[in-house]
């Protein structure tokens, strides 16, 4: 468990110091994912330390955004002043894009996803 | 309150121990109502959560900063959970490579129609320009996000909120959209999910199934790179 959390940690730093190094658009984090993706497929297995560390993370993903979250307290007013748009805005473009995607993506596989 | 209990209260308000702690007991005690009215859609446990702190930072008088001076070792987790991504998505890794092609232009197509819908309507509808702006990179996961509004000329802070706020909806009506949809593959639900509501999505997409967990996963991480590739690209075109 400790092992495969410092593993992660240490993905995460070397997707930060690309990231910075080659000034990527792409924050440090999502490198250190492609990166563990990349060992785990040259590996051809998932450590069992890792594999605990990553369970115990992502089986409560959802809390690691409560604290930002909770930021939503410093926005009241301007979020009063435009609730309109704000609500309109996130509530029309999430059921579009749920819409879209799972639409599209259903239409290609049907057409191109059948290949072996 | 008494003399003693309002040192006490002086020195724990102060300290990390007392906000980090309440937010861990808050958002179980969030999950576990949420677990009784059976993870009801309306029941979110993120939105539960924030309300109840929200409420007890307001009545308490406590700022945001001395908040999240506890609370960030949870936010901090945000980072190793994001690479923790790459394990269920190196489990699916056969049927998502047989997939690239679809899941490539859906990716583009998704993607674009998440920030540029996001901040259309929201002009349409008579927002301010900065505020428009925030919404663009709203379906990327949080870090990504805030980062993008930064470089787009939004306020960074007002994105992780909406962030959020887009992460708690898709929750909520993801998978009861898509099953309406007639949508029977889990793998396309997760797809849609965590392409439209990241990391708080992909949250509900595992309790849907492994298979619609790891593809949120993949979505989210996808998606989190094609905003911010394509949302300073796109700018152009918000503004003029």
């Amino acid at each position: 468990m400790l092992g495969g959390f410092t593993l992660l940690l240490l993905f995460q730093l070397a997707g930060e110091v690309l990231a910075k190094a080659l000034a990527l658009p792409v924050p440090g984090p999502v490198i250190g994912m492609a990166l563990m993706l990349a060992f785990l497929i040259l590996r051809g297995g998932v450590p069992a330390a890792l594999d605990g560390a990553a369970h115990g993370l992502l089986a409560h993903l959802s809390i690691l955004f409560v604290p930002g979250g909770v930021g939503v307290m410093l926005y009241l007013p301007q979020l009063r002043a435009e609730w309109l748009p704000i609500a309109g805005s996130l509530l029309l473009s999430t059921l579009l894009t749920l819409v879209t995607t799972a639409l599209l993506l259903r239409f290609l596989m049907r057409h191109w996803g059948k290949k072996p | 309150m008494s003399g003693r209990l309002g040192h006490l209260w002086v020195y724990l308000a102060a300290s990390p121990l007392l906000w980090l702690t309440l937010t861990l007991a808050a958002y179980q005690a969030a999950h576990a109502l949420a677990a009784r009215l059976n993870f009801h859609p309306l029941a979110n446990p993120v939105l539960l959560s924030i309300i109840a702190l929200v409420a007890v930072l307001r009545l308490s008088g406590t700022p945001y900063a001395v908040y999240f001076d506890g609370a960030q070792f949870v936010h901090f987790l945000l980072g190793p959970a994001t690479v923790a991504l790459a394990i269920p998505l190196y489990q699916h890794w056969d049927r998502l490579r047989r997939m690239w092609l679809p899941l490539g232009l859906s990716l583009v197509v998704g993607s674009a129609t998440a920030a540029l819908s996001a901040f259309g309507i929201a002009r349409l509808l008579g927002a301010s320009r900065d505020v428009a702006l925030s919404t663009a990179p709203k379906s990327a996961t949080m870090p990504i996000a805030m980062g993008i509004a930064e470089k787009i000329g939004g306020i960074p802070s007002l994105t992780a909120v909406f962030v959020v706020l887009t992460g708690i909806l898709g929750a909520m009506l993801g998978k009861g959209l898509l099953d309406r949809l007639g949508c029977r593959d889990d793998a396309i639900k997760g797809f849609a999910i965590g392409l439209t509501s990241h990391g708080i999505g992909t949250a509900r997409a595992f309790q849907i199934s492994n298979l619609a967990g790891a593809f949120s996963g993949l979505a989210m991480g996808l998606n989190g790179l094609m905003t911010a590739v394509l949302v300073p690209f796109l700018r152009g075109w918000m503004t003029a």
